[in-house]
């Protein structure tokens, strides 16, 4: 033991931040990653009972190690490219698609001070992030030389474009009332209860934001990305083995990210419902208290809503994606933020 | 008026989106209904078609005449029969195969059959292990027979008010 602290102690100060970062890196993404396996696992099982199947119950105890099973399978597959492709482009937009939706992760406070990069813009750089995504979905679209994969392309585009507005449309409302972009500050000014959440003045919003969350991933009913009625599987029909799989990690990184922004930003984050109710009681307030077990109950509700909405609802037409996103979902913020205004003014005035 | 309120009200609310919700909710908690099948199993009916199988007498004797009923019923064509007669003066045959390719279990040579010869057993998980397996000769289907002798009889009783 003393050996390794002298021999921690001998690395260089550059050099020991970068590895406690790598260190930190490694602790958040692996976590994200197995998040990933088991949410696809969760998935084919609530869509499952949710159709009176069972789902995968076979490999393993309950068909717990399926995941694993899946991954293997994807690993030893082989990756085909099609003769035409842009091999180049073909084999970046992956790897351009995974990035950024892990980058996001390291603004993400999981619990007060837990969090890789403290930065004060935090709740812009994961909108700024988040929308690179669709450039590894375009270029694979792309490059795939396939007509209906730079059809489903064009799609994400479009469908990217339209919600991102309406997202960051309901974002401003969380600003106003938080008054800071850092989202350890934007968790801490709903401190206090389940009553301080911003839930309670910006229920509209948090309904938009789920509904362009789900937009953005192109989840269903939003799906038109992949709907296989028409275009086959969408921009990755020409992927397969682990080249695929990384569009897979992706886009469910980026729905564990909706939900815990969702759940950061409107739903009080790791704070506990009872506030400070029970802090001083032993064992009981550990539990009851804050901390990142909310965090995670809370944000597995919206998990569990996105894989309830793709048992339940058919997938949108193409056109009706795109009155919702312009005609309903962004007059709807703008609205809510003109509420917002108009009470903050008046508060500021002395009215309220 | 009132009905365009309504529509309104009912698409603000996602009161049709909650609805669906709640039903694909309800249905999570159903109880589910799968037969895990290698470890489960359906009932099976004594009628069921199955694997062919040839039957004998208590003494030993095939019981097959090789009438050919049972070919000329086959709607599959999947059946082949030749015939000699034996010293005894009987009628048997010396080649009987069905192609189990060709079949499709539809149980007429069992009915055409006046002997009971030719049966369709309730079992239905088999495999061939070589080329050419699919071709289920004369011996193979009497050691079938044989095999499962105490199972087809039982059937058949438990059939008979029926036939």
């Amino acid at each position: 033991m003393d050996s390794l602290i002298a021999i921690w102690e001998n690395v260089p100060e550059a050099l020991r931040i970068v590895i406690v970062i790598l260190l930190k890196i490694i602790a958040i993404l692996l976590p994200v990653i197995i998040a990933v396996a088991y949410t696809t696992f969760a998935e084919r099982k609530i869509i499952g009972y949710m159709q009176v199947r069972c789902g995968p119950n076979r490999v393993g105890p309950k068909g717990w190690l399926q995941p694993i099973a899946d991954v293997v399978k994807l690993m030893f597959k082989e990756i085909i490219t099609p003769t035409r492709a842009n091999r180049a482009v073909f084999f970046i937009a992956p790897m351009l698609a995974l990035a950024p939706a892990l980058a996001v992760w390291a603004v993400i406070p999981f619990w007060e001070g837990g969090v890789l990069s403290d930065i004060n813009a935090g709740l812009l750089f994961v909108l700024a992030i988040t929308s690179l995504d669709v450039f590894g979905i375009i270029l694979a679209g792309w490059a795939s030389n396939s007509k209906y994969a730079i059809l489903s392309s064009m799609r994400v585009g479009a469908q990217v474009v339209a919600y991102e507005i309406a997202m960051g449309f309901a974002l401003v409302g969380v600003l106003m009332l938080a008054g800071s972009l850092n989202l350890t500050e934007i968790v801490n000014a709903q401190a206090g209860g389940i009553q301080n959440w911003f839930v309670w003045p910006l229920f509209g919003l948090l309904v938009v934001y789920f509904i362009s969350g789900v937009a953005e991933t192109n989840r269903a009913p939003f799906d038109v990305a992949e709907g296989e009625s028409e275009i086959v599987a969408g921009f990755h029909v020409e992927y397969s083995g682990m080249a695929f799989a990384l569009f897979f990690l992706a886009e469910y990184a980026s729905m564990l990210l909706i939900s815990i922004l969702t759940v950061l930003l409107f739903l009080g984050g790791w704070l506990s419902p009872f506030g400070a109710t029970f802090v001083d009681v032993p064992l009981l307030g550990m539990i009851l208290g804050d901390g990142i077990h909310w965090l995670f109950l809370k944000a597995f509700f919206f998990l569990v809503l996105y894989l309830w909405f793709r048992a339940t609802f058919p997938r949108y037409r193409y056109d009706q994606i795109m009155r919702l996103g312009w005609k309903i979902l962004i007059p709807v913020t703008l609205v809510w933020i003109f509420g917002i205004i108009i009470f903050k003014a008046l508060q500021q005035l002395g009215v309220l | 008026m009132i009905a365009s309120i309504k529509h309104f009200i009912k698409t603000f609310t996602l009161f049709e989106l909650l609805q669906g919700l709640s039903i694909t909710g309800k249905y999570f908690f159903k109880r589910k209904i799968t037969i895990q099948y290698p470890e489960q199993k359906t009932p099976i009916s004594p009628r069921f078609r199955g694997h062919h199988a040839l039957r004998r007498y208590p003494n030993g004797e095939e019981r097959c005449i090789a009438c050919k009923l049972c070919e000329a019923a086959c709607p599959a064509l999947a059946i082949t029969i030749d015939l000699e007669e034996r010293a005894d003066g009987t009628r048997r045959t010396t080649r009987y195969d069905i192609d189990m390719f060709k079949c499709i279990y539809c149980g007429f040579c069992e009915e055409a059959c006046p002997v009971d010869a030719i049966v369709e057993t309730q079992i239905f998980e088999y495999h061939f292990e070589e080329r050419g397996d699919h071709v289920k000769t004369k011996e193979v289907l009497l050691a079938f027979g044989d095999k499962h002798e105490a199972e087809i009889a039982k059937h058949r009783v438990a059939d008979a008010p029926y036939r």
